[in-house]
């Protein structure tokens, strides 16, 4: 075999660092969207291996709703403080007490609430675009998912009117006021995440390796027991050696039991796993097409 | 650096009732990629739409407005892997948007599977689709004669479609073809032998695609990077990184070494190679595709859209453009319209010139007369940049050679285009020009 090929990580890779050159090159106020998980610890990787030794040319933006995981966000703010990035960090709380964001009665999780925060920022900072780390692999309306995912003036997406991507050339135009959504991981699978991590040694926070955690079953799923999320009536609480392998917030991320404590642990249980990481995230059961319609209404 | 698995994106194509869903539906649940999840959820909207039984095209029609009017909007991707490889799939509808969707789905593909229903044999669509594949020169194709349960596992019927496939190859230009006899529905030949074909001695058709050969897909001839980002650090605190400047982009061809001579283009400005910086240290050389940041000896002026090249393999330059072109949009292409032209990393003002004729997508005849390309029509055309870019001809390099057009006050992308070999090489603007 010749010296001159790529293997799969080094091809998405070489991808995905073309995407975050273009746009920083096509967009004058582009974000990152870090929120400290797996996908944009690659996604800030892959930033550092487009742009350095300049520092990089985007800040980071992460949409708090107040309901994170504690060890997510100290890893955040450490991880930007490593990199010299600035952080922007827009919070649910501050949106519901300004009016910007209204819960609907009865509603716990703040997950929808994301929406609107993130419009405001976008609105606030003048962001043209958003680089997010979602993959077309996580749900089947993230397949239909461009590179370069165009949103209205309202931050819609809309499914039927997408820029065809053809080759490597991404039109990146837009008008004053539309925004961009770009997503260099898109062609990354759960496990070409997990490689990648291994591959170029990169720390992620601690809740992805197995721990103790008390957890009621419900829906199927192990979910954390909080202040916020307190068991119901007639569950049982157990203690359980847990991870999880998609954070969302604490209320709706169910936990897997597992041993996995290291990332080639994790690659080794990902090669065996019989559902999907996001089988494990509560808000994508609502409907069959929940993402889609969260998509349409601004979703990352 | 371990070296893992490689990656072969493929697409596939088919009519309507082609049974194309289905063969997706069973590489992933044959080849064990689908999760208990995934499977739960076929079985309930088994329940619901499909009187109980599981529909493996429910796997790949994602949205909900595909799974209610039963069709595929869009380009889907679908992401598997086994032991020796791992697959980017890119799933295009068969239907009236098909050019379209696939010259999306199919420009970056290593390969393409046609399916042919075995009942039908080849039809106006099946070459309709070998011919797409044969414009966007896709280096294999695989032809996936399915329902050969319907017509008994007949051998003779298998080898009448491969006549009728090969009568019709002479004038497509493609050098590696192979035809397989399956069964999607039943699992057949799809990712384990079949026991009804004991005729058939080729590899399954997941065999195949793990074992076709692409490591000379790249063109790995004439180094070109197109400068995508200029990597000026300015850093007044850190000496080394004061004056560092780097040219940034992903290598387009070619092989570029530490010490070559490169020329920059338009100007003709030339240079040495100082260092190929990369994050993970100074590389002694580097290869299409990779993304890298080149420090030249001399300080020469370059700025994204241009081209580095090695001087002694030069592209082509120019402003008046020979292309085919696919045309993606509701709003016909008519000859004087003007559009931006995206190429490489540079964006320019075009004028379409003149449309010379549509091709047939069925023959690849030329259909002299056409007053303008609608959506799905494939065509030659004339176009003036505003100022001349520098190219090779889509058959040696579909990254330098491969244009977009983008609608100007919408920013639709409405083209998608190739062009012919360049009829003059590049003229450096300072030809004189010594440092």
């Amino acid at each position: 075999m010749s010296n001159y090929y790529l293997d799969h990580l080094q091809y998405l890779e070489t991808e995905s660092i073309h995407i975050m050159r273009e746009v920083a090159a096509e967009f004058e106020r582009p974000a990152l969207l870090f929120s400290g998980g797996k996908d944009s610890i690659c996604l800030l990787r892959l930033a550092e291996k487009a742009f350095r030794p300049s520092e990089l040319p985007m800040p980071l933006l992460n949409i708090d709703t107040g309901h994170h995981f504690p060890e997510l966000n100290s890893f955040r703010d450490a991880r930007a403080a490593e990199l010299g990035a600035k952080l922007i960090v827009r919070t649910v709380e501050a949106a519901l007490a300004k009016g910007v964001a209204v819960q609907s009665p009865g509603q716990v999780s703040r997950n929808h609430l994301q929406i609107p925060v993130l419009l405001a920022a976008i609105e606030e900072f003048r962001f043209d675009c958003c680089i997010g780390g979602a993959r077309r692999d996580e749900e089947k309306a993230r397949a239909k998912e461009r590179f370069f995912s165009f949103r209205d003036g309202f931050g819609q997406w809309d499914p039927k009117n997408q820029r065809p991507e053809i080759w490597n050339l991404y039109n990146a135009r837009i008008n004053p006021g539309e925004n961009m959504r770009v997503f260099p991981l898109s062609n990354w699978t759960e496990k070409d995440v997990w490689e990648y991590i291994g591959r170029e040694k990169l720390a992620v926070p601690s809740i992805y390796f197995s721990h103790r955690r008390r957890v009621v079953r419900r829906h199927g799923q192990w979910l954390p027991v909080s202040e916020l999320a307190p068991p119901k009536p007639g569950e049982r609480v157990e203690d359980l050696v847990v991870r999880v392998r998609t954070i969302g917030d604490v209320i709706s991320t169910g936990c897997v039991e597992s041993p996995a404590n290291s990332v080639a642990d994790i690659i080794s249980e990902i090669a065996v796993a019989r559902v999907t990481e996001r089988g494990s995230r509560a808000d994508d059961k609502v409907s069959e097409a929940a993402m889609e319609d969260r998509k349409k209404a601004g979703y990352f | 650096m371990t070296r893992s698995a490689d990656l072969l994106r493929f697409n596939t194509c088919g009519s309507v009732d082609d049974g194309k869903s289905t063969l997706i539906g069973r590489l992933l649940y044959d080849s064990k990629s689908l999760m208990e999840d995934q499977i739960e959820a076929l079985e309930r909207s088994a329940d619901i739409t499909g009187a109980g039984q599981i529909n493996l095209a429910n796997l790949t029609d994602g949205l909900r407005a595909e799974r209610e009017q039963g069709i595929t909007i869009d380009v889907a991707y679908r992401y598997f892997a086994t032991p020796r490889r791992e697959f980017i799939i890119a799933d295009t509808p068969g239907h009236v948007q098909y050019t379209r969707n696939m010259v999306t789905g199919a420009s970056s593909s290593n390969l393409s599977v046609i399916l042919v229903d075995a009942r039908l044999g080849v039809i106006e669509q099946s070459r309709r689709h070998a011919c797409i594949a044969s414009l966007l020169r896709i280096p294999h194709l695989v032809v996936a004669v399915n329902k050969m349960d319907l017509v008994d596992w007949s051998e003779e019927r298998f080898l009448e479609i491969r006549a009728q496939f090969e009568q019709f190859l002479p004038r497509l230009d493609m050098k590696d073809v192979a035809f397989i006899p399956v069964s999607a529905l039943n699992g057949d030949n799809v990712v384990d032998p079949s026991p009804n074909a004991p005729w058939y001695g080729g590899p399954t058709l997941l065999g195949h695609l793990e074992s076709v050969h692409i490591g000379s897909d790249w063109n790995l001839s004439e180094f070109r990077l197109p400068v995508q980002w200029v990597n000026r650090p300015n850093n007044p605190k850190h000496a080394g990184l004061h004056d560092f400047r780097g040219l940034s982009g992903q290598i387009a061809g070619g092989i570029v070494r530490r010490g070559q001579d490169i020329m920059a283009l338009p100007s003709g400005f030339t240079s040495k190679v100082r260092e190929i910086w990369t994050l993970d240290g100074s590389l002694r050389e580097a290869f299409a595709p990779q993304s890298i940041t080149l420090v030249l000896e001399h300080d020469i002026d370059v700025s994204r859209g241009d081209m580095l090249v090695d001087p002694a393999a030069l592209p082509g330059a120019g402003g008046d453009l020979h292309a085919r072109i696919c045309w993606l949009h509701p709003r016909p292409l008519q000859a004087g319209r003007k559009y931006f032209l995206k190429h490489t990393t540079q964006t320019v003002q075009a004028v379409v010139t003149a449309i010379e004729h549509r091709i047939n997508v069925a023959t690849l005849d030329a259909e002299p007369g056409a007053p303008e390309l609608a959506m799905n029509d494939i065509g030659e055309i004339r176009v003036r940049t505003s100022k001349p870019i520098v190219y090779d001809g889509y058959a040696s390099n579909r990254l330098t050679g491969s244009f977009i057009l983008i609608e100007q006050g919408t920013n639709a992308t409405v083209g998608a285009g190739m062009l012919h070999p360049p009829a003059e090489t590049a003229q450096p603007e300072y030809r004189d020009f010594v440092i």
